[in-house]
């Protein structure tokens, strides 16, 4: 090891945070910025299936709320496009990967949104499970990626609470807003485990970056923290959760589940999920339709710094 | 885990860019806001935008969505100078005073607080 190694990893072991002008090994830095701007991408295609219910929201209530969550999720992707370039990329860079297909976003987001429950299912679920994951990684080693996460965090209670009040009051309306909303659990539940990632015997990169505290804890743990929390949420609604396996286990004192379906969880990866296409395409036509703003913008600005100069 | 990204076996790794290209992005700032009367301009984060006006509206936008200030700042990151991460030991831990802090000085406890 080199004294700049040691001293980067006394720091992290040490519990301090990484800033952007430390040294730092050239995976530390890739590693990041591929899951930094990985995290950036699935907030703002994470905007694309909730964006479909704006002008189908059942009250203007229920609309105001609605669009304030989908534009936290655009916050969300810029705090974390920001995070990126501390590392040296350009935020056009990454975004002309994601374009291209060779960056990912969660695979979560490829599933459609049939239903108005499905509003609910993911505020309380997939912002659930997504919270899970991010109250860990307030505590990753780099400090601008942590940052982001504690800005984020404190946002996201209000996502899940809302999505939670969509589906307490569908279980408390009729029979059939009931029936919409156990639908709609029974199509995200499976999918929301699986963001968590296969097994931890699966995981192929994640000793490393737990020995950098990227991540602090193993995939399969996070789960089953998200599991445990959320069986006694879902028994208040008096929804069930489609797995005959799930039930309370007194001696490890958590909740056993059922086995995932991994072979679906591969093929959504690798771009056969329902919405793959469809929502790389809308991104895509998005950043083109907006073109004639961004011209615009730096139009207006070069002609104010020309005013100025004659001034 | 969400959020982070699986290869799926057989699967090409991702690319990761490197290095800064040369595309040409509106210019980055930095963003300083007042979260309240009495205290002073904390550093929030950064955004791109062409311009000063532009880059005080996206302040608002991205960083006060919930009244987190009074007052927002916005500063052309170029405009920025830092100390060079590799002198920090030499201006900042080096030399230690301890007599420069108050509990370097012990003082009677009948004489009270102090
Ligand atoms: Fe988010
Ligand atoms: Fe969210």
């Amino acid at each position: 090891m080199t004294s700049h190694e040691e001293r980067f990893q006394a720091l992290i072991d040490s519990e301090e945070k990484i800033e952007s002008t430390d040294w730092m090994p050239d995976g530390y830095r890739a590693t990041l910025i591929r899951q930094i701007a990985q995290h950036a991408h699935s907030e703002v295609i994470g905007m694309q299936p909730e964006g479909n219910w704006i002008t189908r929201a059942p009250s203007l209530d229920r609309k105001a709320i609605l669009m304030a969550k989908v534009q936290d999720e655009a916050g969300h992707g810029l705090y974390l496009y920001s995070a990126t370039e501390t590392l040296g990329v350009t935020r056009d860079e990454v975004v002309e990967l994601l374009h291209q297909g060779k960056h990912k976003y969660s695979s979560i987001f490829n599933y459609p949104t049939l239903s108005w429950a499905d509003m609910g299912t993911i505020g309380w679920l997939v912002d659930g499970a997504a919270i899970t994951n991010q109250v860990m990684l307030t505590r990753c080693s780099y400090g601008p990626y942590s940052r982001a996460m504690v800005r984020i965090c404190k946002e996201e209670s209000f996502h899940q609470r809302q999505g939670y009040e969509i589906l307490l009051a569908l279980c408390r309306g009729t029979d059939e807003q009931k029936a919409m909303a156990q639908d709609s659990v029974n199509r995200w539940w499976w999918p929301s485990l699986m963001m968590f990632g296969p097994h931890d015997s699966a995981s192929t990169h994640s000793e490393q970056s737990m020995n950098w505290k990227i991540k602090r804890v193993s995939n399969d743990d996070l789960r089953q923290q998200f599991v445990d929390m959320t069986v006694p949420q879902a028994d208040y609604l008096g929804l069930t959760l489609p797995d005959p396996d799930l039930q309370w286990n007194e001696e490890r004192g958590h909740y056993d589940f059922g086995s995932i379906d991994w072979d679906e969880f591969w093929q959504v990866v690798k771009g056969n999920g329902p919405m793959n296409r469809e929502r790389l395409s809308h991104k895509i036509k998005a950043w083109d339709d907006g073109a004639w703003v961004r011209e615009a913008a730096a139009a207006h600005a070069a002609k104010q710094a020309r005013k100025k100069e004659v001034a | 885990m969400p959020y982070e990204i699986h290869t799926a076996p057989g699967e090409e790794p991702e690319d990761v860019p490197t290095t800064s290209g040369g595309t040409t992005t509106w210019p980055m700032w930095e963003v300083f806001i007042r979260p309240r009367r009495g205290l002073a301009h904390g550093h929030a984060g950064s955004l791109h935008a062409p311009d000063a006006e532009t880059a005080l509206q996206h302040a608002r936008d991205v960083y006060t969505r919930r009244r987190e200030g009074v007052s927002v700042w916005v500063v052309p990151t170029d405009a920025v100078y830092a100390s060079d991460p590799d002198d920090a030991e030499d201006l900042f831990e080096a030399i230690e005073k301890p007599y420069r802090h108050a509990t370097y000085y012990e003082i009677p406890e009948e004489v009270g607080h102090m």
